[in-house]
């Protein structure tokens, strides 16, 4: 199978370029890398078609197939270039997002990850131990306006226990 | 049997609906069902008692696929167990129609949930497969959760159900591990088949040992026991069932089950004796200390569970028979007693013994039955507790000191254990009543009110009346009870027991005496025990060990988060990217697989092309301003297009340059609210290290394209495309019959992806719902504007609106010209895109080439004429023309199905037609109109987001002047947000 190294180069340097600028904080590069990381896959798809024939718009089914280009990666690569974009639409719309919201459109570190690191924030623990109600009608915290039952029995309990 | 599950099954879905029109009375209806579960099982009863060998099976195949069926059985201890479950089960229900107020919104779903439990309890005990019982014991653990987290607002009770759903959980996942060995090495799931064959061995051993983790950890056996007394922040009416009756008896159940085949295993007898006797001893001094009545109880069941496990698991006949009595002695007046308590919550408002005094008077038929069912627990003649404590006394007896041969110094262990734990349940069962219902000097009476409702004391009677007649009767409860102890195995020279109230004056009354008068004087002397427990008192607590192992785990799992998550994305980008280029660069250094055919170039041409692509790449990473990256990043996208067509790939070419402009203007859409230069805020910092990680993955990726090149031997699967797409596809473009024929899959899952993708897009930019029209202005409105104005100039002629940037753009942003030429141009290109998507079955086109092209031409409609033009030209939404495009698809996918072919078969139909002549269609063609549909409605979506409702975000509170009335701004209320 024969293989350009121009286009090999190229896919390199696109790919050097791509990582390089993802791996920026403000977000316009990031999607910017990733257009470039997208071509260079591309280019890396139709490289494996190996050796580049005419298109392959068949007239005649008897012919030799070995004289067109690879139909296969560029099957592929039709859907992935309507994907690339439509993911870079969608990466279009957060940078708008976030700079609606912050002004900015940079990759700022996760703040509650920060926080969980430095102590600042303590995950709260949802489970505690049973209390020691000794009764099963207690008020309803989340019901405001129910009455109240036992409330007299409750002091009383209270006040047979300090006795 | 299975009737009854799915009876159980199908009322505990109806309840809640039942429980809107009736309230609390719908727990009578679930009484009901319960006890139709009873009386069926009552008329199994002659089936079951006769033969063990002849016991009522029922088969149903559940999951042939993994040999799950519901194979049910009932044979005596089932039986037992089920008469227990359902009977009390029934008496429980009707108990909670008095006990929740009638219009407690929380009934049906109480309701709902204990009947479910009651079904998945019906369906772990007459279960004859391992694996299903597993199925049900879990699903009585998810169901005690919901039930003990009844008052889901209260984090007391969260937190008790989720103690008891981990630790009996955990339990029953190790069981299934012992269960699946058991299986394995029986070659069988089913239960009689694995105690038949008995398996024995190193693995047996350890696989019972596994199980009897499972049944001691439901049981609530030392020190897996801390669950039971935390769950009593469960509705008292869940404690008397699941607590006393029912789901802790499952795992003396299964000991039961297994100790006819298994007690002979290795350490069985020791290690369920010494844990029993542990749990039976502690579990009574636990409950001495307590002043809640209900914690009391919960420390006597725990007690009581742990005296159950000694003799269950003991293993002869009489031991058998004596556990049997035992069980049913002990749900009878155990659930009993916690409904007495639940009495005594409602009417007095505490369990709290140090506030309750007089209530014996205020209550003497309470009190009465209270009595009666203690005496059944003290094991004071002639209840039926009575009978089952001397059957026990005589089974460890006879076992401990047989009347020939060696005794077992386990039986002899055991017996003292027993004697000394039932001497604590005397001191107990006297300390509930003094606490419950004597009058006390000090304490402040309680309120005049205070009386029993005769409703809420049924139930309880009942358990009294049952425990008290079967004393007496206890020969017929040996009638029932007697098949369970046949399940064990005939020893020699065992002495065949007889369950009776008397049995002469033997060394089983001795023990019961002394352990009556034993508990009485501990009673007695309940201040200076008292004082012994406070000193005895270690504060160690198998609860507190619980708390402290889950909060540790989610300390742990915190410092796992923070060590791993750093918060950064140039971060985790970095480490993937290293492992990347780290992990495939060593296997490439010990790959031999190198493309021997490479040339410099395939044209000359692409060289240029590449030395154009490369300086752009470059100059993308060093620019400054944002408009400059994107051209530079849009002139490799060129270079792409460029290298499709000098490659042999037309559609690639076509597709491309039309995806690079839409991209172009969509990024030049959003880019206009930012800021022209980048990176204002953040420089570009770690140059040096990103450079490395990009070189590298550059030259990695160059290797990774060589090597694959080479790797690729095999006749492409590609081979016979030309052919096929000829023959089948009837198309002569190879490429677009394998998007839409032979390779339709592929497609469907990218339109999928496309519409995700412009969905997400529409969300993140429409806030306030997807109010998917664009913005329109009535056409006669629009006339009667435009004459209004012109008439204002004086001018007088009829005119109608032809562009609507006229009247919706600001003067110094239009060009009349493009307006114009754009909207002569538009019907042309929407005929040139319907041009592509028809002929790209055999030119260079499709779907995908002739959406954009639509799309970009309502693309220049917007960039010409604004928002309110883009609405005129696209007057639906773009959700509606994403719905339609994957309708027609998925249409076109199945359609073939109804006419009994494969998914996506396409048909070809030619013809002649009027005017046309000759004329061919291929049905996949209709799929390709999905994909146009998709593809415009992706194109629609992007504008309305990006483009209009950016504009319509960006103009803040600036009016807009449409209509008749230029003060009167049509987008006021737009602004306003």
């Amino acid at each position: 199978m024969t293989l350009s190294l121009t286009l090999v180069i190229v896919m390199a340097v696109l790919f050097a370029c791509g990582i390089y600028l993802m791996l920026e904080r403000s977000l316009t590069r990031v999607v910017l890398g990733f257009l470039l990381v997208g071509n260079a896959a591309n280019l890396l798809i139709i490289l494996m078609a190996g050796a580049q024939g005419i298109a392959p718009i068949v007239e005649d089914p008897a012919a030799d197939a070995d004289q067109y280009t690879d139909p296969l990666p560029q099957a592929l690569l039709l859907t992935a270039i309507v994907i690339t974009f439509a993911v870079s639409a969608f990466m279009l719309a957060l940078i708008y997002r976030s700079w609606r919201l912050a002004n900015a459109d940079d990759l700022d570190d996760d703040a509650d990850d920060l926080a969980l690191r430095t102590g600042a924030q303590v995950v709260p623990v949802e489970e505690t131990a049973p209390d020691e109600a000794t009764t099963e009608f207690l008020p309803d915290p989340l019901d405001p306006t129910e009455a109240v039952p036992g409330t007299e029995v409750a002091e009383r309990t209270e006040r047979g226990e300090t006795r | 049997m299975i009737v009854v599950l799915a009876v159980l099954a199908l009322a505990s879905v109806l309840v809640p609906f039942l429980a809107r029109y009736m309230g609390g009375r719908v727990f009578f209806v679930a009484s009901a069902v319960a006890l139709g579960g009873f009386i069926h099982t009552l008329a199994l009863s002659p089936a079951v008692l006769t033969s063990v060998a002849d016991a009522p099976v029922e088969r149903l195949s559940w999951i042939p696929q993994l040999q799950l069926t519901l194979d049910l059985r009932m044979d005596a201890l089932s039986w037992l167990l089920t008469l227990i479950v359902t009977g009390i089960g029934a008496l429980v229900l009707l108990y909670c129609g008095t006990y929740f107020r009638p219009t407690d919104p929380t009934v049906g779903r109480f309701a709902a949930v204990l009947l479910a439990f009651v079904g998945a309890m019906y369906g772990l005990v007459v279960a004859d497969d391992v694996y299903l019982l597993f199925v049900m014991w879990e699903a009585t653990s998810v169901f005690s959760y919901l039930l003990i987290g009844h008052y889901t607002s209260r984090r007391a009770s969260r937190g008790a159900a989720l103690e008891a759903l981990i630790t009996t959980t955990v339990g029953g996942l190790v069981m299934l591990v012992g269960l699946v060995i058991l299986a394995v090495q029986a070659g069988s799931s089913s239960i009689p088949v694995i105690l038949a064959e008995t398996p024995s061995g190193a693995l047996t051993t350890t696989a019972i040992f596994l199980v009897l983790v499972g049944a001691l950890s439901k049981s609530a056996i030392v020190p897996l026991h801390f669950w039971l007394p935390g769950a009593m922040a469960a509705p008292t009416p869940v404690s008397a069932y699941l607590h006393a009756a029912a789901m802790v008896k499952a795992g003396v159940f299964l000991v039961l089950r297994l100790a006819p085949a298994f007690a002979d295993v290795p350490g069985w007898r020791l290690a369920l004796v010494a844990l029993g006797v542990a749990t039976m001893v502690l579990g009574g001094w636990a409950a001495l200390r307590q002043t809640d009545l209900k914690l009391l109880l919960a420390y006597g069941t725990v007690s009581q569970l742990g005296f159950l496990v000694v003799i269950s698991g003991y293993g002869t006949r009489d031991t058998a028979l004596a556990a049997a009595a035992l069980l049913l002695a002990h749900a009878l007046f155990k659930s009993g007693l916690f409904l007495i308590v639940g009495i005594i919550d409602v009417e007095a408002g505490t369990r709290d013994l140090r506030a309750l005094t007089g209530l014996g008077r205020r209550m003497p038929v309470v009190a009465g039955i209270a009595a009666l069912l203690l005496a059944s627990m003290a094991g004071v003649p002639p209840l039926f507790g009575f009978v089952a404590k001397e059957a026990v006394l005589h089974g460890l007896l006879v076992a401990a000191a047989p009347a020939d041969g060696a005794g077992d110094p386990v039986a002899l262990a055991a017996l003292i254990g027993v004697v000394l734990g039932s001497t604590l349940t005397v001191a107990y069962a006297l300390r509930f009543f003094w606490g419950a219902f004597r009058t006390k000097p000090g304490v402040t009476a309680l309120a005049d009110d205070v009386r029993a409702r005769p409703s809420m004391t049924v139930a309880s009677a009942v358990l009294a009346t049952a425990s008290l007649a079967l004393g007496p009767l206890a020969a017929l409860a040996h009638r029932g009870l007697r098949e369970v102890a046949a399940l064990a195995p005939a020893r020699p020279r065992a002495y065949e027991y007889e369950l009776a109230l008397w049995h002469g004056v033997g060394l089983e009354l001795g023990l019961s005496i002394l352990t009556i008068a034993g508990g009485v004087g501990m009673f007695l002397a309940r201040t200076r025990v008292e004082r012994l427990q406070a000193r005895l008192s270690t504060g160690v607590d198998a609860s507190d060990a619980y708390w402290r192992t889950m909060s540790g785990v989610d300390r742990i799992a915190n410092r796992v988060t923070t060590l791993t998550q750093r918060g950064s994305l140039p971060f985790y980008l970095a480490v993937i990217l290293s492992v990347f280029v780290l992990g495939t660069g060593a296997a490439l250094v010990f790959t031999d697989t190198w493309p021997t055919d490479v040339r410099l170039w395939d044209t000359p041409a692409q060289v240029a092309v590449g030395a154009v692509m490369i300086g752009a790449a470059i100059a993308a990473t060093r620019a400054e301003k944002r408009f400059a990256a994107l051209i530079v990043v849009g002139v490799t996208g060129f270079g792409m297009t460029a290298i499709f067509a000098m490659g042999g790939a037309p559609d690639l070419a076509i597709t491309q340059a039309l995806v690079e402009i839409v991209t172009l203007i969509a990024f030049i859409l959003v880019l206009r609210r930012l800021p022209a230069r980048l990176g204002d805020r953040h420089g570009s910092t770690h140059k040096l290290l990103r450079a490395i990680i990009g070189i590298s993955v550059g030259v990695v990726m160059a290797l990774v394209a060589l090597v694959a090149s080479a790797s690729r031997t095999a006749e492409p699967i590609s081979a016979a495309w030309p052919a096929l797409s000829r023959v089948i596809g009837h198309g002569a473009n190879v490429v677009n019959v394998a998007l839409v024929d032979l390779r339709a899959w592929d497609t469907m899952g990218e339109l999928a992806v496309v519409i995700a993708a412009a969905t997400g897009v529409a969300s993140l930019l429409f806030l306030r719902g997807r109010t998917d029209s664009l913005p329109r202005v009535p056409r006669a409105e629009l006339e009667r504007t435009v004459r209004d104005r012109l008439a204002r100039d004086a001018r007088g002629s009829q005119r109608s609106a032809w562009i609507l940037a006229g009247l919706t753009l600001d003067p110094r942003n239009r060009s009349i010209l493009l307006e114009v030429v754009v909207r002569l141009t538009f019907h042309a290109v929407i005929v040139l895109s319907l041009y592509l998507l028809f002929a790209g079955h055999n030119l260079p086109g499709g779907g995908f080439a002739g959406g954009l092209v639509a799309g970009l031409a309502l693309v220049a409609r917007y960039l010409a004429g604004g928002r309110y033009e883009l609405g005129a030209a696209a007057p639906f939404s773009a959700g509606a023309l994403l719905g339609a495009g994957i309708l027609i698809a998925t249409g076109y996918a199945l359609a073939p199905l109804f006419v009994g072919a494969e998914v996506m078969t396409s048909t070809y139909f030619e013809g002649q037609l009027w005017l046309l002549g000759d004329v061919e269609f291929v049905t996949s063609t209709i799929f390709d109109i999905g994909v146009y549909l998709v593809v415009v409605g992706l194109v629609l979506d992007v504008l309305r987001s990006l483009g209009a409702e950016v504009d319509r975000q960006g103009r803040g509170g600036q009016a807009l002047t449409v209509g008749g009335d230029a003060s009167a701004p049509l987008g006021a209320s737009e602004g306003a947000r």
